[in-house]
């Protein structure tokens, strides 16, 4: 089994993917296929709402499970996909594009280098499927 | 029916798990706390128990014997035998929770159509499942409410002429938390619903009332809710599912949650439960709404079927993230809900609604019409129930109704001390004409022997 784990992003244990560029913040492709079919997202930020790291910014529900999506870094909202709501099945089509959840101001980037890259995060990934 | 293990079938079991007597099993409790003595009598054969269980209930007086003005929030109404008949069939009556769908669709189905009959009777778009009863549905409600704002409006505001046991519920429920409930008026049935507004601010995720109030009172809740609306928070409405027969529905008001206590509908008086708890509300605030709720889909053969839906909200499988400790529901009282419904039909309960109308204002007129006895509050439309000014304190009125072969209304001092000799009367298609004859006259009676 292999995912996708675009190179230039940054990864959580949770399984949650930050844009070190502009904070783009949503689960991996490892994630919606753990999940299975998505039936619904909510953000549970708002803009100009502050998060700390690890703090819950949405929900996820799939006909299997529902989890919760960790702020990878501490941050404030600058916006949230409102869309996800009524498209809850791009997050298991588009993990990385469309089906973004929260785009952060990061406040400390220092915090990113506590972050898997994807090579790390790739392993990771194998290592829990055995 | 219980079918105990033969002594064969105990050795045999006993020799797998390799222990000698049942007795063995316990070895790990204590042993001064192994048999516990209890005080209990000798066993009672059949017979002697049913002797004894059958003089206990002869003690009490029921609706059966007596004629009835007693509500407040549980009513007289008749139950039709093909509810009883349904509802006892084994299938029903000792069926689990429909977690299996591929062996529960009779339950599920009708659960289903409870749902739908809830939503068609209130005018809403979506209904759990069924909940325990009237009271926690508003505990329930207020819940929903702080949840659908995420926390960030801590406040409800509550309408002082919800039922008294609604409130006090609510009180259980939230007064050793952080969230606030503010009653406005409480203890002042005079209040306008409209003066509800002034405690409410961007704090506030709900405002509820009560249709008819817990006085008897109809009012047409529209406006109130779009001045709700506008302040940002949500409406609910807590109603008496068989008024709505006759009655505008709270969803075209513009309810975003309606409860009801469902006991009007099929279900007796008991003493005092089990009754059932009726919820709806907006489709889109379906994941907030705390309870089980059945689907419709189709399953691998495209032959429809239905199933518990929505479950990622409940406490069994997100159990740190449930908005709600509500799990269950009633299934067995909203199946006589839904065999009630279903047997009537929309012109049925119409009629039904009228027969308790009609009987409720003769009432009301004829009492009105007495000396020394007023209505308290002549200026409000009513449904089946209404406040009554007496002469005399209540308590000493039911008294004496007793002899009369009568139960009288509410005593309203005991929950309002600015009532004292107000009496909440009901009257149900139940009631016949010389009953209701009867009670003026006896009322009639009663005061004037006082003041003799």
């Amino acid at each position: 089994m292999s995912w996708k784990v675009p190179p230039h992003l940054k990864y959580t244990k949770n399984d949650e993917w930050i844009n070190p560029e502009d904070g783009t913040v949503g689960i991996t492709d490892y994630a919606q296929a753990q999940l299975s079919d998505v039936v619904y997202v909510e953000i549970t930020v708002s803009e100009g709402e502050e998060v700390q790291k690890g703090d819950i910014v949405a929900t996820v529900e799939s006909v299997k499970a529902a989890a919760d999506v960790y702020a990878p870094v501490s941050g404030t909202v600058v916006a949230t996909n409102d869309e996800l709501a009524d498209t809850p099945e791009v997050v298991n089509s588009d993990p990385y594009g469309d089906a973004w959840m929260v785009r952060l101001e990061i406040a400390d980037p220092a915090e990113l280098d506590e972050l898997m890259d994807a090579e790390a995060y790739a392993k990771y990934c194998e290592e829990r499927e055995h | 029916m219980y079918t105990p293990n033969t002594p064969e079938e105990r050795r045999a079991m006993l020799e797998v798990i390799g222990v000698q007597r049942m007795e063995d099993l316990f070895s790990d409790v204590p042993a001064k706390y192994r048999y516990p003595q209890m005080n209990l009598p000798p066993a009672m054969t059949e017979m002697e128990a049913a002797e004894e269980m059958q003089s206990l209930a002869d003690a009490n007086l029921t609706v059966r014997d007596f004629a009835s003005f007693l509500g407040a929030g549980a009513y007289h109404h008749y139950v039709p035998a093909v509810v009883d008949h349904i509802l006892r069939r084994g299938e029903f009556y000792t069926a689990y929770t429909p977690y299996q769908p591929e062996v529960s669709q009779g339950t599920l189905h009708a659960i289903f159509e409870f749902q739908s009959l809830v939503c068609a009777l209130t005018g809403m778009e979506v209904s759990n499942a069924s909940m325990y009863d009237g009271a926690t549905a508003v505990a329930e409600a207020v819940n929903m409410a702080y949840h659908v704002f995420r926390g960030k409006r801590p406040k409800a505001v509550l309408s002082s002429a919800l039922h008294p046991q609604a409130l006090a519920t609510v009180h259980t429920y939230y007064d050793a938390s952080d969230r606030e409930i503010v009653v406005p008026h409480e203890g002042d049935p005079t209040a306008d619903p409209m003066s509800l507004l002034d405690a409410v601010d961007d704090r506030t995720s709900l405002v509820m009332v009560q249709y008819p109030d817990f006085f008897g009172r109809v009012y047409d809740f529209t406006e109130l809710a779009e001045a709700v609306h506008a302040k940002g928070a949500l409406f609910g409405i807590a109603v008496n599912p068989l008024a709505l027969g006759l009655l505008k529905a709270p969803g075209d008001m513009g309810a975003d949650i309606v409860t009801a206590e469902g006991q009007p509908l099929g279900i007796p008086l008991s003493f005092g439960g089990p009754y059932l708890g009726i919820f709806a509300t907006r489709k889109k605030y379906v994941r907030k709404m705390a309870g089980r709720i059945v689907g419709e889909t189709v399953d691998t053969r495209g032959q429809r079927a239905y199933v518990l839906t929505l479950t990622a909200r409940e406490q069994h499988i997100r159990r740190a993230r449930a908005t709600s400790n509500i799990c269950t529901n009633n299934a067995l009282m909203a199946l006589a809900a839904t065999v009630y419904l279903g047997l009537l039909g929309k012109e049925g309960l119409r009629k039904v609604a009228e027969l308790n109308y009609h009987k409720a204002h003769y009432a009301a007129q004829r009492l009105a019409g007495l000396e020394g006895y007023e209505l308290a509050f002549p200026e409000a439309p009513f449904f089946n129930e209404f406040t009554l000014k007496t002469p005399l304190p209540v308590a000493e009125i039911n008294r004496r109704l007793l002899d009369y072969g009568i139960f009288g209304g509410y005593d309203l001092s005991q929950d309002f001390p600015s009532l004292d000799r107000h009496m909440l009367v009901a009257v149900t298609e139940m009631n016949t004409k010389d009953e209701i004859d009867l009670l003026a006259a006896a009322l009639d009676e009663i005061a004037r022997e006082a003041a003799a």
